[in-house]
């Protein structure tokens, strides 16, 4: 098990390349983590301070399957 | 509000891949550092210091890929004033200087004990360095103005300038002399490296394009969030 941690008397190179890789890489996925879940929640505290109709408009989703329904019973009886 | 409606086509799809580049990314992670680690052999010149080789080029690879891809987001954002490209060029940046900056210390700690030395100005190591410079201006340049539209532009020029950067990069070690060696997978007689430092090779290539996949789409869904809680903003000042 020593001798293979020394890879063949290069451990200090060789451990110390994966070490870096991993210390960046996994900083940049934690920081970019991070920096999506805080924006996300500043966009909801945002979205709740307004009313229900303004929010739909913000966020351009397709309206809700209810919203569809009455607004097809609604044509039907108008009809 | 319309400028919504193509983000949010872009934020489905993007929810539908993450799943599967995280998976590919701990699967592929996994495989591959044990390939590299264990189930592979020392080179009989270079003993183990030829495992630094399975991050080292990869890391190479996609510092390269990245910046490409971000030319083209740039050259989009430019002639198609696309609004989700601008954003996946700002996405990749940071990405494609981490990848960069990984290439360059591991190349360096792989220098030392097989060259004898962590660094030297020929034309591989200059232009790979070179390339980060190019992330970091496209970075500062973006932040650089007051006018965001203004710093979007300004970069995404000086990204399709840059650019000329990677094939001198991928050919500087046929055109000049260097301690570099050539290339060795990429070839057009097939790759000049044994199957059994291959795969590791591949695997761990796969493992970093995962990676950048899964990154880049989180960041570019932080970017549009972003943009969101601006105009949020905006339509409360003004009304």
């Amino acid at each position: 098990m020593a001798s293979y941690f020394d890879m063949g008397g290069y451990a200090g190179y060789v451990w110390p390349s994966y070490a870096v890789t991993a210390i960046v890489l996994v900083a940049l996925f934690v920081a970019t983590w991070r920096g999506l879940k805080n924006r996300e929640r500043t966009l909801e505290t945002l979205l709740a301070t307004r009313g229900p109709r303004r929010r739909r408009a913000a966020r351009q989703e397709a309206p809700a399957p209810e919203a569809v329904n009455t607004a097809s019973t609604t044509e039907e009886t108008s009809r | 509000m319309h400028r919504f409606a193509n983000p949010n086509r872009f934020l489905k799809l993007a929810n539908a891949i993450l799943p599967w580049s995280n998976g590919v990314l701990v699967v592929s992670l996994l495989a591959g550092l044990a390939l590299a680690l264990v189930w592979s052999p020392g080179d009989y010149q270079q003993g183990d210091t030829v495992r630094i080789m399975y991050v080292h080029v990869p890391a190479a690879w996609m510092g390269m890929f990245a910046y490409v891809a971000m030319a083209v987001a740039s050259a989009v954002a430019l002639i198609w004033k696309h609004p989700l490209a601008d954003l996946a060029g700002r996405a990749t940046a940071p990405v494609g200087a981490a990848f960069t900056f990984v290439c360059l210390v591991t190349g360096a700690l792989w220098g030392k004990p097989m060259w004898g030395t962590w660094w030297v100005w020929d034309a591989r190591l200059t232009s790979m360095l070179i390339l980060l410079f190019l992330y970091f201006g496209y970075m500062a340049l973006h932040n650089a103005f007051d006018d965001p539209q203004r710093g979007a532009k300004a970069a995404a020029v000086l990204a399709l300038v840059g650019v000329v950067n990677v094939p001198i990069i991928k050919f500087s070690v046929d055109w000049w002399n260097t301690l570099h060696q050539p290339a060795s997978v990429v070839r057009m007689d097939g790759p000049a490296v044994d199957p059994s430092m291959l795969w590791p090779l591949l695997v761990m290539g796969l493992a970093f394009k995962a990676f950048y996949v899964s990154v880049v789409l989180l960041r570019i869904k932080a970017e549009i969030a972003d943009a969101k809680i601006r105009a949020l903003r905006m339509s409360e000042i003004h009304g």
